[in-house]
């Protein structure tokens, strides 16, 4: 590992050290897996720290998110990785800080910002430490063409009969697709699809943290539903959605062609910028007692490199990252990310603001195999998609599916 | 001959040959042998974040034994054999056919069809594997129209999202692009043959086709032979790029197109969630290795010394 390290980042220590050896201010650097946020970064939040504090001089260096976990884990060992490190949720930065990489910053007073849940995705399992500042999280739900739900005079749908109904009626007219979503990539399957509507089923947390304690199972009824429901979606996709991609879905919905596109808040800015009509958002089908659950999933948060040679600037910026103004900054800078941080926030762009206003009438909870339950061979997450894909293909039934998932963690997790 | 003649006599010191031989050597050396050393060395090795531990052939065992890796090991193993299957059952036979009407000497514009049929295996994969994408794409394709325009709309499907034509339809693709490079040496081969035996077969009475079958065909069997084992190291490495290109890393759908290549690049720099394990990765890059290996020794002892009989 360290010998792999040292031979790929060579260059890069180079670089870094010219860095540091030229400037006189404390010169911090931060990773990130955000290339796409480069100028947000540069030009909007790291200007206004500098001038609250003119001694640090920020650098944002993000690499490619496909890349950023090998990177990043490769920079780590050979010493060379940067001062602040964007944290994915979890296990992932779990298994960084247990490896010494990431600091315990549990006691930094602007952690009282947020919430325990927040915290909770950068903590360990006992709770004993806390190694990333909460940054983002992003809200799952349905984005719909407004002009289309006029022509054809729809309401958004708000139960389950009323979502089938919508996307019945969608369908008999015939001049939109009625859900644009594909399968060939897989990820959107579990992600736009099953962890999407799935809490409806399982109650959120309450199914999700059963799962971890052991007191339920993949195979049962709620989980099973889940797959089923998939399975139902089948005959409103478009034709060929088989070999529908990610990409293919996103441009059916901005070309107008598809009226509801299942997702989460990170498509606002591209969509926003693409798409010639209005745009709105409703949250996932109410649960059979009325009760609207929702997928607002911690994911991302900034941690500090247990190395760096500036642990003091370092943390002053973290510090910062816990302010209003930082929470307010990000999410008006970056709308569909939503800062986690308990401030009261303006959020002015008005799709972003029909995401937060879920927050509001729902019970949150995150994509349920994030925690814990992805630490197998293969990550359960990784595995959902596959099986999504199956059941909405048809290659695989419901039942199948749930029984391949609880075997997944049969194999390796004994729940406490 | 050559050789015991100079023997005889005093040899110079012949110091050039070793600055001729040196940078082949060197950046060989530096660039394949060091690093199939170090993924060998890797694969008996386990580690986590803070230990390193020798474990011997432990990582094969896993990689043949346990559930998790033996799936996708036999599975991307099967697809490569199938993968090779239909190369050599569908590309080398339409590279030996253009070849042949190629080499007709009356053909007329030999020369541009040869461009034409050897212009696709200069596009890069990436290039090739976006443009047959969006060719069979059924939302923006031009195939469904094509084929309704045919009348055969009904027959359209999304074949690179089905399991049971995945994995044919890259092979098609593939094929495509690089039927040229057998074709050029089948084409090279072909030209080769003396017109002498060609002239003396047609005296004896054979017509154009008992001429293929029975005297140019067994005078290139060496470039069969050697055409046979390009696809073979091909299909086991190149096949990566164009899958990962079209399909992805999880080379779906359901795994139905994954190749050593696309479970070697999951296991070895991880995917999403999965991080990436080096040793197991390397575990499977040596396994790729002898599986070549294996099949290249026995086209070199087993095919190649009875096929150069016929040479002379």
């Amino acid at each position: 590992m360290r010998s792999f390290a040292i031979k790929t980042t060579l260059l890069s220590v180079g670089l870094c050290l010219s860095g540091v050896a030229l400037a006189e201010k404390t010169v911090i650097t931060i990773e990130s897996w955000r290339a796409e946020d480069q100028a947000i970064w540069d030009e909007k939040i790291i200007p206004l720290f500098e001038a609250a504090y003119p001694e640090i001089d920020v650098q944002f260096k993000p690499t490619t998110a496909t890349e950023y976990n090998a990177a990043l884990n490769a920079r780590l060992a050979g010493g060379t990785a940067g001062d602040i490190i964007t944290c994915r949720p979890f296990d992932n930065a779990l298994a960084m800080f247990e490896a010494g990489n990431l600091a315990d910053i549990k006691d930094m007073p602007g952690l009282d910002n947020f919430s325990d849940v927040a915290k909770g995705a950068w903590s360990t399992d006992a709770g004993d430490a806390t190694f990333c500042v909460p940054m983002a999280s992003v809200i799952h739900g349905f984005m719909y063409n407004k002009d289309a739900f006029a022509e054809l005079e729809l309401s958004v749908p708000d139960t389950q009969e009323q979502f089938y109904a919508t996307l019945d009626a969608i369908n008999e007219d015939g001049s939109y697709i009625p859900l644009a979503m594909g399968t060939k990539d897989q990820w959107e399957a579990a992600t736009m699809g099953y962890t999407n509507i799935g809490p409806a089923f399982w109650e959120g947390e309450k199914g999700r943290l059963d799962l971890i304690s052991g007191k339920a199972r993949f195979t049962d009824e709620p989980f099973v539903e889940v797959f089923r429901q998939m399975q139902k979606w089948t005959p409103y996709l478009g034709n060929g959605y088989q070999a529908q991609s990610y990409t293919d879905s996103q441009n059916l919905f901005t070309l107008g062609r598809a009226a509801i596109y299942p997702t989460g808040s990170w498509e606002i800015t591209g969509f926003l910028e693409n798409a010639d009509f209005e745009i709105g958002a409703f949250a996932p089908p109410k649960s059979a007692d009325g009760t609207c659950y929702l997928s607002d999933h911690t994911d991302m948060g900034m941690g500090m490199n247990a190395a760096s040679g500036n642990l003091e600037a370092a943390m002053t910026f973290l510090e910062w990252t816990t302010s209003a103004d930082f929470a307010g900054l990000l999410t008006n800078a970056a709308p569909g990310f939503f800062s986690l941080a308990n401030h009261e926030l303006e959020v002015d762009n008005p799709l972003a603001r029909e995401f937060m206003a879920m927050r509001g009438r729902c019970e949150p909870t995150i994509r349920v195999a994030h925690q814990i339950l992805s630490r197998g061979e293969p990550t359960l997450d990784t595995q959902l998609w596959t099986l999504s894909a199956n059941v909405i293909n048809g290659t695989m039934t419901p039942e199948d599916a749930a029984a391949e998932a609880q075997a997944n963690l049969d194999g390796w997790y004994k729940p406490e | 001959m050559q050789g015991s003649s100079s023997q005889s006599q005093p040899t110079p010191r012949r110091w050039y040959i070793l600055v001729f031989l040196a940078p082949a050597t060197l950046i060989y050396t530096i660039f394949a042998i060091y690093p199939i050393l170090e993924s060998l060395r890797l694969s008996l090795y386990v580690s986590d974040a803070s230990t390193t531990r020798f474990v011997g052939l432990a990582n094969y065992t896993r990689l043949i034994s346990e559930p998790y890796w033996a799936d996708q090991f036999w599975n991307a193993f099967k697809n490569n054999v199938l993968l090779f299957v239909m190369h050599m059952l569908i590309q080398n036979p339409i590279a030996l056919a253009l070849a042949a009407l190629l080499s007709i000497p009356s053909l007329t514009g030999a020369a541009s069809y040869r461009t034409i049929f050897f212009l696709p295996t200069l596009l890069s994969v990436v290039v090739v594997g976006f443009i047959w994408q969006l060719i069979l794409s059924p939302l923006w394709g031009v195939t469904p129209d094509f084929m309704k325009i045919l009348g055969l709309g009904d027959y359209f499907k999304p074949w690179l999202g089905l399991e049971s034509s995945a994995l044919i339809t890259v092979t098609l693709i593939s094929i495509w692009q690089y039927v040229g490079i057998p074709l050029m040496l089948f084409y090279a081969a072909l030209l080769n043959v003396p017109e002498e035996t060609l002239e003396a077969a047609r005296i004896d009475g054979l017509n154009g086709w008992w001429v293929f079958w029975k005297v140019k065909l067994p005078l290139i069997l060496p470039t069969l032979g050697l055409v046979g084992i390009l696809t073979y190291i091909g299909n086991f490495t190149a096949s990566f790029d164009l899958i990962y290109s079209i399909q992805g890393g999880l080379a779906g759908p359901d795994f139905s197109t994954d190749v050593m290549g696309t479970f070697l690049f999951r296991s070895f720099f991880g995917f999403q969630s999965q991080l990436g394990d080096e040793n197991m990765g390397a575990t499977v890059a040596s396994a790729l290795l002898f599986i070549i290996l294996a099949g290249v020794s026995i086209y070199l002892f087993g095919v190649q010394r009875r096929l150069q009989r016929y040479d002379h």
